[in-house]
């Protein structure tokens, strides 16, 4: 994997330049976020329910090894086997090998952000397995050979004309169908005989519950009801930060998620499972993947009780302006952003500063993540890692120092006043000025505030500061 | 009570309108105000980029310019919430906390410490679109914020609603960041100028004439992105507005 620093302002500035998709991927996402405030406010205890989803979260994860022993134990006992896997490679590992000892060659699957984690398909490609994605948004993905954009709607960038061009491509079916119904149902007659004959199916996992040993998968489309249950083999990969302690806290979680994600009061399907079917094998693969190490972050660590709903995405007018692939990272959007850098702190460097710090993915967080201030937290640990830009560093650095030296200081706001006022216009706007590649410069004027007050209030003036005491 | 004035670089250098207006508002309204001449910046810019250890020196300067006041005044909500919220590159004296835990944004300030009821000679005869910053939205909590779904408040409004003449619009998305973001409108600045068009847009589609605003960096980006566009809309700032300007 290379380690360059993902350039989140070029590809957003692409983004940027293809208007039909910037203003569907704007106005769908900002509707989600509308249709979340319009079920929030169906429900008065919307605060406190927020509140009790955090402290649930934060409960389990301050005590995570017991919890994930006693799921363990518990799950055991329903005749789940229960693997751990340390990281991706492990995680591939254990699922290939399973499918290995099942002859497995066809294996199913519905959403899993864990498996794009651990980059499962092309490892069990390489093993002769043939993976197909059942959800539509992803299925729509993996054909187009792309990352999820969205955590919840993964192909929310593509317009139908794409979709219909891709289907068009491996499905045979008319490039001109501009039919979202008869695009679905495309997939719908592709999908369903390789479901059939299946011999494995994979699924994630949204919660796991601690006391019974059992976990929850939440959809919309059905896909993962079927890929873990027509074949015999049941495959759910899991992080580790996905526990609750009690089935009584899962009502907490359920009723904030699809109102958080899609602004619908539930996903069409809460599926728990709760051990394989008859005849059949169920296991579940617990992923760290650097999650421990993130739990010794003290300033990040509670990124963990993150559920996955995306709201944070919806909210943000940056992503929603630059859409999720130009965050280059299996997680997007604000999530992403404070997340990404814990699996390579180079390469998603840039990525806390695609933000404004607006704070409003913080607000409709349901588990209360302060993602705005970790973003802010990010910026700081990663100058002091070295990993800022030279140039903009020495900038920060000398702008540092000018803004201690108020002579200094007001020299050079003269001269910003003489310049703007006096250079012509090729010379004030080039490549020097990204300001002015989209926007206009500030006026100049006569007087600063500071002149004014010298001139108009000489005799009230104030005496200079006193000299620090070191 | 003694106020010391903090006018940020930009309304300093680029809309010194909008301090004179404060300083005069204040004035009038019976206040004894100075303004420290050798202030600069209150240290945001560094903080902000994650070099804390650059605000230093403007953090110590600030100190030295304001320790001596009962109350530090500021027509700036992100100034504000830097001092308040994350004003540590330097040691945290008690002159320093006295500092951050007496800074007030101007709004705040009219709204809570002095509780202004009226603005007798203040009358504005147009339509305005109100922009609150992402700062004095969601860290100064100064007005209701849409994601929390909380009961609508909003104290800059309370201030303009005793304004003569003045008229309002709502724009779809009053609570959206207009996209100056600090140094993210030049690192990021496709995505930054594109979300200030949206923003100035959306007022001037609701009918405003102008788009008011207690953050004049919020309007040096917005009035970039508009005079860019061609969308006919002016800017001025709350201060302006209550201290009587007519336009």
């Amino acid at each position: 994997m290379s380690n360059k620093p993902v350039n989140h302002a070029r590809a957003a500035e692409h983004f940027l330049e293809d208007a039909p998709h910037l203003q569907f991927h704007d106005e769908r996402l900002w509707d989600m976020r509308q249709k979340r405030d319009g079920q929030m406010h169906m429900l008065p205890e919307w605060q406190e329910l927020r509140e009790e989803a955090s402290r649930i979260k934060e409960h389990t994860l301050s005590r995570l090894p017991e919890y994930l022993e006693q799921f363990e134990e518990n799950a055991k006992k329903n005749g789940i086997h229960v693997h751990w896997a340390r990281d991706g490679a492990e995680h591939n590992r254990i699922v290939g090998d399973i499918l290995k000892a099942h002859n497995a060659r066809n294996l199913i699957k519905s959403k899993s952000m864990v498996t794009e984690e651990c980059d499962m398909r092309p490892y069990l490609a390489k093993q002769g397995v043939t993976v197909t994605e059942t959800d539509l948004g992803e299925r729509i993905q993996q054909l187009d050979d792309q990352l999820p954009s969205h955590i919840v709607v993964p192909a929310v960038h593509k317009l139908t004309s794409d979709v219909a061009r891709i289907f068009a491509k491996d499905y045979h079916t008319d490039p001109n169908i501009r039919d979202p119904h008869l695009l679905a149902e495309a997939q719908r007659q592709a999908a369903r005989p390789v479901i059939l004959h299946a011999d494995a199916g994979m699924t994630g996992g949204n919660f796991v519950v601690a006391e019974t040993g059992t976990f929850v998968v939440c959809t919309n489309e059905g896909n993962a009801d079927l890929s873990a249950t027509v074949p015999n083999l049941h495959i759910a990969t899991i992080g580790i930060e996905r526990l609750v302690p009690r089935m009584a806290d899962l009502g907490v979680f359920i009723r904030l998620l699809s109102r958080s994600a899609l602004g619908s009061p539930i996903t069409q399907y809460t599926t728990h499972f709760r051990g394989p079917q008859k005849g059949g094998e169920m296991h579940v693969v617990l992923v760290d993947n650097g999650r421990s190490a993130r739990l010794g972050m003290e300033d990040f660590w509670t990124s963990l009780k993150c559920i996955r709903c995306g709201a944070c995405m919806n909210t943000c007018p940056v992503y929603r302006r630059s859409g999720g692939l130009s965050y280059g990272a299996v997680y997007s959007g604000p999530i992403g952003a404070i997340i990404d850098p814990t699996f390579n702190e180079r390469k998603y460097s840039t990525l806390p500063y695609a933000s404004t710090l607006n704070g409003s993915c913080t607000n409709v967080c349901p588990v209360k993540i302060n993602i705005h201030e970790q973003l802010y937290k990010w910026r700081r640990v990663l100058v002091q890692h070295h990993e800022m830009p030279f140039v903009k560093r020495e900038i920060m650095h000398m702008a540092g120092k000018l803004m201690g030296q108020p002579r200094m200081y007001r020299a050079a706001i003269r001269m910003t006043e003489v310049s703007l006022g006096s250079m012509p216009r090729f010379v004030l706007y080039n490549w020097l000025n990204p300001w002015g590649k989209h926007r206009e410069n500030p006026h100049p004027v006569k007087q600063t505030f500071n002149d004014w007050y010298r001139k108009n209030r000489e005799k009230t003036k104030p005496a200079a500061a006193p000299e620090t005491k070191k | 009570m003694k106020i010391g004035l903090f006018i940020p670089c930009y309304i300093d250098a680029f809309y010194p309108e909008a301090g004179i207006a404060t300083l005069e508002l204040l004035e009038k309204l019976g206040q004894d105000v100075e303004y420290p001449l050798d202030q600069t910046c209150c240290g945001q810019p560094m903080g902000n980029s994650g070099c804390n250890s650059d605000a230093a020196a403007a953090e110590a300067l600030f100190v030295r310019n304001f320790a001596r006041y009962d109350k530090i005044v500021m027509p700036s909500g992100s100034c504000t919430h830097h001092v308040r919220d994350n004003f540590d590159a330097i040691p945290q004296t008690d002159e320093v906390r006295h500092v951050r835990e007496n800074t007030y944004e101007l709004v705040e300030f009219l709204h809570d410490v002095l509780k202004v009821d009226a603005f007798p000679w203040a009358e504005f005869n147009h339509t305005v679109g109100l922009h609150n910053s992402c700062g004095t939205l969601r860290a100064l909590r100064t007005a209701s914020m849409s994601e929390l779904g909380e009961k609508p408040f909003s104290k800059p409004m309370d201030l303009l609603s005793k304004v003569k003449g003045i008229r309002f619009v709502t724009p779809k998305r009053p609570d959206e960041c207009c996209g100056f973001g600090g140094t993210f409108s030049v690192t990021e600045e496709a995505v930054s100028a594109r979300m200030g068009v949206d923003k100035v847009r959306d007022h001037y589609q609701a009918g405003a004439e102008y788009i008011v605003s207690a953050d004049s960096s919020c309007v040096m980006h917005q009035q970039g992105c508009a005079e860019r566009a061609g969308v006919p809309i002016r800017f001025i700032h709350i201060a302006q507005i209550l201290n009587g300007a007519a336009e």
